[in-house]
């Protein structure tokens, strides 16, 4: 099938060089950052977590969000999110392949990564954050690939995949929840101390996730002759609405427990984020304006005339999309370090070779998208000429 | 010439040969190597070393009147260590150092402390838990705690650089090497390793000093100050001071033991 992926338009084309440029002025950044030490970013000794991390759980959501199509489609029979299961799990791929690209750039000796194998150490959470998250990558691969040169074959899928697929749907669960644990299991950090992190993550995962994937299938459907289907997308844009709306009130759940119980260890990190702290607030105008995303995509999303207009719900996905991006890729990781356990304020912000680098993983990960969905809409396009030369035959 | 497949695969194939050849020589190398026959490394102890079941420090507040005198400990410890001396903030790195009580007990202070407290220095370094959440964290035992004396210790070659440790340490104990320490080193200690880029780092309570008899470095420095010894002992001079004395040790709620103790 990657033969698929060899012929293309010049748009095709186009895209993936300017990607390629972007991924490859980051990568040369990034042996920069070897060469000198994650000295080149905006980290501390305070804020020792910060964009790559932040990216890195923003997608992870992502990832599992794509869950969203396969769940209906296998265990519910809903037929219709079969034409898209394919564009859900090769976003998943593509952002796992993110994910895993940020957490080597945010190591500090990525030549000594694999003495995460070598030395198995089944105490520490990123020990089973490498295991769900290479897993659901392979799952999703392995899935993705047959089911799609099956449909290309014009063949039912090979049986042994059913197991597999269904194993996806847990496992999708489980990428996100180990990656909310990496933080909620931290005894000095107030701000993740929580049990609801993890449900709050997938709550964000399965409104960011299903959210781009509606954006990517409106793109899908301008340029290509393959259309994902108008019920698939409004269907998406309700499971979407439910998790958003999901996502606010476990944060509002949040702020509620901090706001009454007014225990300065949880209080001070959501102040700091929506106030500032002691004359600090790099993030207040972000954190207002994720919130104001959020807010004003639910109600564009929860009224039904707004909803079904295909230009507004592109409109409210993406705003959703961008708020759920401040609020999980700017503001929750290094609010959980401002203040430091000695509660000094130190702020961080991401320095412009940090950027770099981060927007090189971004367009690395959309290469790997833009081929896999060339692939899938070529695969599409191929059965539904084949019916139409049928039909014309007939 | 392009070499061609045929040329590859008889490359490859020499290469494996070779490859399983050399199995019986690294055998014949182990079994010969090391001490006796156990496969695990062997390492002497030194007659005059100083060991415990459970080393701590008591931190004898009532004495601090300087911020030299905290001062005069963290010279100590940075210099036996190679701690650099960073200029950029972001990049500073730290094994002990003082700072006010409200940041030691930051869920502690009210307006009407002591003046004596609300003026000091207190001296803050790893507590060397007894239940320590770095080691929970750290995915390659690079960050382990020792069985014999309950030391929370670092192995610089066999971290990769997560700083996992760093988020889950309460304390803000850890630092980072955001780049090459040694050009910030003023006079390398040849006793103790430098460290490089891209790895964790943190008070050792002098584990190589206590291996060769000798007491931790701030000890040393610290004008009595400080006080180190065997919890484990229940004669031991840390022991009595805790005994006759009220102490505090740092965030005791989370549940990870510290064994720094303060007397204040």
């Amino acid at each position: 099938m990657l033969e698929l992926a060899l012929k293309g338009s010049k748009k095709y084309w186009g895209l993936l060089i300017v990607l390629a440029g972007i991924a490859g002025v980051a990568f040369l950044t990034w042996l920069y950052q070897l060469q000198f030490g994650l000295g080149i970013t905006g980290l501390s000794r305070d804020v020792s977590w910060g964009f790559y991390i932040a990216q890195f759980t923003f997608l992870v959501g992502v990832a599992a969000g794509g869950v969203m199509v396969v769940l209906p489609y296998y265990l519910h029979d809903y037929k219709a999110f079969g034409r898209i299961t394919i564009l859900g799990e090769f976003l998943a791929v593509a952002a796992l392949v993110m994910c895993l690209l940020f957490i080597t750039v945010d190591l500090g000796q990525p030549m000594r990564m694999l003495n995460v194998l070598f030395y198995p150490t089944p105490n520490s959470m990123l020990f089973y954050d490498m295991i769900v998250l290479n897993g659901y990558l392979f799952l999703n691969i392995v899935v993705g690939w047959n089911v799609l040169e099956a449909e290309r074959n014009g063949t039912h899928y090979q049986p042994w995949l059913k197991p597999l697929i269904y194993l996806s749907i847990p496992w999708a669960i489980s990428i996100h929840t180990v990656t909310a644990y990496l933080y909620c299991g931290l005894p000095g950090r107030g701000f993740w101390l929580t049990a609801i992190l993890a449900p709050r993550f997938l709550a964000s995962a399965f409104a960011a996730g299903p959210a781009l994937l509606i954006l990517l299938c409106l793109i899908v459907r301008h340029f290509t002759r393959f259309d994902p289907g108008r019920e698939q997308i409004q269907a998406l844009a309700k499971i979407v609405t439910y998790a958003l709306i999901a996502n606010i009130f476990f944060f509002l759940c949040e702020v509620f427990v901090a706001g009454y119980s007014q225990i300065p260890e949880h209080t001070d990190h959501l102040k700091y984020l929506f106030f500032g702290l002691h004359g600090h607030g790099v993030l207040v105008p972000w954190m207002w304006t994720s919130m104001a995303l959020m807010v004003a995509a639910i109600i564009l999303l929860i009224v039904p005339a707004a909803r079904r207009h295909e230009g507004v719900l592109a409109v409210s996905c993406a705003m959703l999309f961008i708020g759920a991006w401040i609020d999980k890729g700017l503001g929750l990781i290094s609010a959980g370090f401002v203040p430091n356990p000695l509660h000094e304020v130190n702020e961080y912000m991401p320095t412009t070779p940090e950027v770099m680098i981060t927007l090189g993983v971004w367009a690395a990960g959309f290469i790997v998208l833009t081929i896999l969905y060339k692939m899938a809409t070529s695969v599409k396009e191929e059965s539904a000429g084949v019916l139409r030369t049928r039909v014309v035959e007939s | 010439m392009k070499p061609s497949r045929r040329d590859f695969l008889k490359i490859a194939g020499a290469s494996a040969a070779v490859g399983l050849g050399a199995v019986p020589v690294m055998e014949a190398l182990a079994a010969s190597g090391g001490h006796g026959t156990s496969p695990k490394a062997q390492v002497e102890k030194w007659p005059e070393g100083l060991t415990a079941t459970h080393w701590a420090m008591v931190v004898d507040v009532r004495k601090i009147e300087s911020a030299e005198q905290i001062e005069a400990m963290v010279e100590a410890c940075h210099t036996v260590h190679n701690v650099p001396l960073l200029n950029e903030k972001r990049h500073e790195i730290k094994w002990i150092w003082g700072t006010h009580y409200h940041n030691a007990f930051p869920s502690q202070p009210h307006e009407h402390i002591s003046e004596h407290l609300h003026h000091i220095l207190f001296p803050v370094m790893c507590n060397h838990c007894q239940n320590p959440p770095c080691v929970r964290a750290c995915p390659t035992k690079a960050t382990f705690q020792r069985e014999s004396d309950g030391l929370v210790l670092m192995d610089f070659h066999r971290c990769i650089g997560c700083r996992f440790c760093m988020a889950a340490c309460p304390y803000g104990s850890r630092s980072f090497n955001f780049r090459d320490p040694r050009p910030f080193i003023a006079e390398t200690n040849k006793k103790f390793p430098t460290r490089m880029k891209g790895v964790v780092e943190k008070c050792n309570f002098c584990a190589e000093r206590l291996a060769v008899g000798q007491l931790p470095a701030c000890v040393e420095a610290s004008d009595g100050i400080l006080t180190f010894g065997d919890l484990g002992d229940p004669d031991s001079e840390v022991s009595q001071l805790l005994k006759e004395n009220y102490s505090l040790r740092r965030k005791p709620n989370l549940g990870t033991g510290p064994s720094v103790y303060y007397i204040v």
